[in-house]
C-alpha cells in the first residue's frame, strides 16, 4: 500500500540529509521524496512516499517524530488527500503519425506538450503516481528518451 | 547583553549549567576554549586519549544523571571521540561532547585537521550543533544540555569552529528557549496503566522485566513497591541489572544470552510481562518472534519509538517512568491491592530459583570466576559503584556479582565497548568521590584504555581495577570453542603485558592475587589506598560463561553447564 507521509521540518541546512540518513540507517525505504520551503520561510515541507505493512509504517512515523528537527509528522490518508507528482517525458517521434498520437494521449491525460520537434516531443504530466505509471506504459512503445520526475507533493483536503 | 569572545561565552554557559569538571585533550582547533578554561573555575581532567575522555564523561553522566562533558580538538581528536559518543548513545547516557572545528571559511576545503564530525557522528548522537556565530553559543549550550538530559537521555555534540571561539559577539544567556520539534515529556496514559494492572491481576504467571530505563529514571522504590504489592517476580535485562535489589526474595536477576538460569527458565514460563524501560534487545530476549508469540506484553517507556519497534505490545504506556510507576503505585494503594498469599506461581518461582542457586554446576578450583566475584561482593561495601569492561568477566559479573543497592552497576551493554569500564569508573568516581568505585575488567579490555591510569593517578581519582585475567580475549575464545570447533585464532594475549608492573609504572598500586585470601586482602588494600589499585587475578583461560543462549536462538534453548 502506498503511504504518504507529510513532514514539517525546520528550514535549516542539512535536515533533508538527516531525514534520509535516518531512513538508510534504520533500513527503511523511500519511494519518492519532495521538499520545498513553506509560506512561512522558517519551515520546509517534505513529502515522502513509501510502501510497507502497518508495523513498518508506524515505525517510520515514530522515528521521524523522534527527530528533533521535525516539527510535525503526519501520515496522510490517500483517500482524503490531494497528491500529485510532476514528470517530464521526452518521447521519440519516428513517423508523422506518432506525433499526432502522442498529442492525443497527452490531452487524454491532461498533460501539456512543450517542445514538439521533428524527432521528439516533450510532455509534462502532473498526476498521481498511478496515472503517471499508466501514461508511461502507453508512451513506451514510441520510445521514451528520458524522464525527470519530482516525487509526490501532498496536502490533506479541508475538513478531512 | 555582554560582549565577549565565543570561547569565554562557552565557559560562562557551562558554569551556568553547573559544570564543575570536564574531561578532555587539547589541540589546535580548541585552544581558544582551553585558554578560557584556564581562566575559568572549571576543573580540567586530562585524558590520554579522547575515547577515554568520552567514556569518563559517560561514566560521570550515568552516575550523576547530569550530562558529562568532554573536550576534543578537530580532526583526529573528534574522530577519537566517536566510539565514546556511540557508546553513550547506545546506552542512553547523557553527555555533551564539545569539539573544535576549523574556521568557518575553511570548512569544506579539506583543511588541516578538518573532519566532518557533524556528518560522521549523525547516527550516534541525539543531536548536534555547529554554531556559526559566537552569539549563538549561549543558546546552543543551553539547548544541548536540555536535549542531552531530558526524555531519553543521550549524547549531544557541539562542534565549534575556531573563529567562532575566537571572535567577539553580543551574548545573552537565555533562561528560556524553544525547540519546536522536541517534546520529551508525555503524560502517561492513566487508562492504560489501569488496564495494565487488570491484565497483571488476571494473568496466572506474571513477571516484571526491568530495563535500563528504570536505572536512568532512578525509579527503584516505585518498582519495588509494585513488585511487592502484586507479588510478581522481577527479572531484569543486563542493562537493568541492579534496578531491583538482587538479594530480594522476588529477584531472579538478568535474563538473556548469559542470564541467570532461573531467570531465563521462568521468563519462558510466564504468560504476561510488565516490561519497564527496555528496548527488548536481541541479547535480552533471544528471538523477537518467539517472545511476542507467547506473551502478553505491557510496555512502559519514555520513548514512543520503542513501542512496537522490536515487540508487538498488548498495552503501551508512554511517559516518564517515574511518573508512570508512581501513578501505578497510587492506583494499587487505592485499590488496596496487596497480595500476601503465596500463590501457585510464586511458590513455583521460589522453587525454581532455589533449585538453580543450589544446582548450577560451576567449574572446580579456588580461583574461579564465581568465587572471585563472590569474594568481591563480600568485601565491597554495598553502596560501592561497579563498572565493567566487555567480555566473559562482564557476564560473570552479571551472574555472580549481586547488586544490592539499586543503580550502582554500570556497563557498556548496548555497544559492548571494550575499554569503557576503566575510564567510566574514573568518571563515576569524579561524580561520587564519597564511594568506592570498582571496574570489573578483563585484561584485553583494560589494555585498550589502561593509559587512563595516568589520569587517575595524576588527577587523584583513585579506583580499583578488578582484573579478571585469563590472558586471552576470553569471550571470543569461548565462541571459537563453541561455534568454530576450537579453531583458536587471535585470542591469546600471552600474559603480555604484566599488569602489576604497568600499574606501578604509572604510580598506581599493583597487586597480584593468587588465592581467595590474597584477593580479600588486595580488595581491602585497594579500598584503603589513596591511589588506584590494579588487582591482577590470574584465572583459567579455558573457562566458559554458562548458561549461554546462542545468538538467534530462543531463551528456552539455553545451554547449561554439563
Ligand atoms: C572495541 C571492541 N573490540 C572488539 C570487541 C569484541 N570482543 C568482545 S569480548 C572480547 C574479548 C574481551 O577480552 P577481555 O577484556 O580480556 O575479557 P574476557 O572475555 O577475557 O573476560 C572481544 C575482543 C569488542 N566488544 N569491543
Amino acid at each position: 500500500m502506498l503511504t504518504i507521509i507529510s513532514i514539517l521540518v525546520e528550514n535549516k541546512p542539512g535536515i533533508l540529509w538527516k531525514v534520509t540518513n535516518m531512513f538508510r540507517s534504520r533500513n527503511f525505504n523511500i519511494e519518492s521524496i519532495s521538499v520545498g520551503v513553506t509560506v512561512d520561510p522558517e519551515f520546509s515541507r517534505m513529502t515522502i512516499t513509501t510502501k510497507g505493512d502497518e508495523k513498518y509504517v508506524q515505525q517510520i512515523v515514530k522515528q521521524l517524530d523522534k527527530m528533533i528537527d521535525t516539527v510535525e509528522v503526519r501520515r496522510l490518508d490517500e483517500h482524503k488527500t490531494v497528491y500529485r507528482e510532476l514528470i517530464l517525458f521526452k518521447i521519440k517521434v519516428s513517423k508523422a503519425s506518432d506525433s499526432m498520437e502522442i498529442n492525443k494521449l497527452a490531452s487524454a491525460y491532461g498533460a501539456k506538450v512543450h517542445d514538439a520537434k521533428k524527432d521528439s516531443i516533450m510532455v509534462e504530466l502532473t498526476a498521481t503516481p498511478d496515472q503517471i505509471n499508466a501514461f508511461e506504459e502507453l508512451a513506451k512503445p514510441y520510445g521514451i528518451i528520458e524522464t525527470a520526475r519530482t516525487g509526490v507533493a501532498a496536502l490533506q483536503r479541508s475538513g478531512a | 547583553m555582554e560582549n565577549m569572545i565565543g570561547a569565554r561565552a562557552l565557559m560562562v554557559a557551562l558554569e551556568k549549567e553547573g559544570v564543575k569538571e570536564v574531561f578532555g585533550l587539547p589541540g589546535g582547533a580548541n585552544l581558544p576554549m582551553y585558554d578560557e578554561l584556564y581562566k575559568s573555575n572549571i576543573r580540567h581532567i586530562l585524558a590520554r586519549h579522547e575515547q577515554s575522555a568520552a567514556h569518563m564523561a559517560d561514566g560521570y553522566g550515568r552516575v550523576s544523571r547530569k550530562p558529562g562533558v568532554c573536550f576534543a580538538t578537530s580532526g583526529p581528536g573528534s574522530t577519537n571521540l566517536i566510539t565514546g559518543i556511540a557508546t553513550a548513545q547506545a546506552d542512553s547516557a547523557p553527555m555533551v561532547a564539545i569539539t573544535g572545528q576549523v574556521p568557518v571559511k575553511m570548512i569544506g576545503r579539506d583543511a588541516f585537521q578538518e573532519s566532518d564530525i557533524i556528518g560522521m557522528s549523525n547516527p550516534c548522537v541525539k543531536y548536534a550543533f555547529q554554531p556559526r556565530d559566537p552569539s549563538e553559543i549561549p543558546e546552543v549550550v543551553k539547548k544541548g544540555f536540555y536535549i542531552a538530559s531530558t526524555g531519553r537521555p543521550g549524547p549531544v555534540l557541539l562542534d565549534i569552529p575556531k573563529d567562532v571561539q575566537q571572535n567577539e559577539g553580543k551574548m545573552t544567556f537565555p533562561h528560556e528557549f524553544k525547540i519546536r520539534g522536541y517534546h520529551p515529556w508525555t503524560d502517561p496514559d492513566i487508562a492504560n496503566i489501569e488496564k495494565a494492572i487488570d491484565m497483571l491481576l488476571s494473568s496466572e504467571k506474571p513477571i516484571i522485566l526491568s530495563g535500563g530505563g528504570v536505572i536512568i529514571s532512578s525509579t527503584f522504590p516505585e518498582l519495588q513497591s509494585i513488585a511487592e504489592m502484586l507479588m510478581i517476580p522481577v527479572v531484569t535485562t543486563f542493562k537493568g541489572k541492579g534496578s531491583f535489589p538482587e538479594n530480594h526474595p522476588l529477584s531472579l536477576g538478568p535474563i538473556g544470552m548469559h542470564g541467570h538460569a532461573e531467570a531465563n527458565k521462568l521468563m519462558v514460563e510466564a504468560d504476561c510481562v510488565l516490561a519497564i524501560g527496555t528496548r527488548f534487545s536481541d541479547r535480552s530476549i533471544g528471538t523477537f518472534e518467539e517472545f511476542e508469540k507467547r506473551l502478553k506484553i505491557i510496555h512502559m517507556d519514555v520513548d514512543p519509538a520503542e513501542i512496537g519497534k522490536n515487540q508487538t505490545t498488548s498495552i503501551a504506556v508512554v511517559g516518564d517512568l517515574q511518573a508512570s510507576l508512581r501513578i501505578m503505585v497510587k492506583m494499587l494503594m487505592k485499590k488496596a491491592i496487596k497480595q500476601t498469599e503465596e500463590n501457585k506461581w510464586i511458590k513455583h518461582v521460589k522453587e525454581v530459583k532455589q533449585y538453580w542457586r543450589e544446582n548450577l554446576k560451576l567449574p572446580k578450583g579456588e580461583m574461579t570466576a564465581a568465587k572471585i566475584l563472590r569474594k568481591l561482593r563480600e568485601v565491597l561495601p554495598k553502596e560501592a559503584i561497579t563498572t565493567t569492561e566487555v567480555g566473559q568477566h562482564q557476564m560473570w559479573a552479571s551472574l555472580f556479582f549481586d547488586v544490592i543497592h539499586p543503580g550502582t552497576f554500570f556497563s557498556s551493554t548496548g555497544l559492548g565497548t571494550m575499554g569503557w569500564g576503566f575510564p567510566a569508573a574514573i568518571g563515576a568516581k569524579v561524580a561520587r568521590p564519597d564511594v568506592p568505585v570498582v571496574d570489573i575488567a578483563g585484561e584485553g579490555s583494560f589494555n585498550m584504555t589502561e593509559n587512563s591510569l595516568a589520569t587517575s593517578v595524576l588527577e587523584d581519582i583513585p579506583v580499583i581495577v578488578f582484573l579478571v585475567n585469563n590472558s586471552s580475549l576470553g569471550m571470543v575464545a569461548q565462541w571459537q570453542r563453541t561455534f568454530y570447533d576450537r579453531r583458536m585464532i587471535g585470542i591469546d594475549l600471552k600474559n603480555c603485558p604484566d599488569y602489576v608492573k604497568i600499574a606501578e609504572s604509572y604510580g598506581a598500586q599493583g597487586i597480584r592475587a593468587q588465592s581467595l585470601d590474597e584477593l580479600g586482602r588486595a580488595i581491602k588494600a585497594g579500598l584503603k589506598s589513596d591511589v588506584t589499585t590494579v588487582i591482577d587475578i590470574p584465572i583459567d583461560p579455558d573457562d566458559d560463561v554458562l548458561p549461554f543462549v546462542a545468538p538467534g536462538t530462543p531463551l528456552k534453548d539455553m545451554i547449561l553447564p554439563s
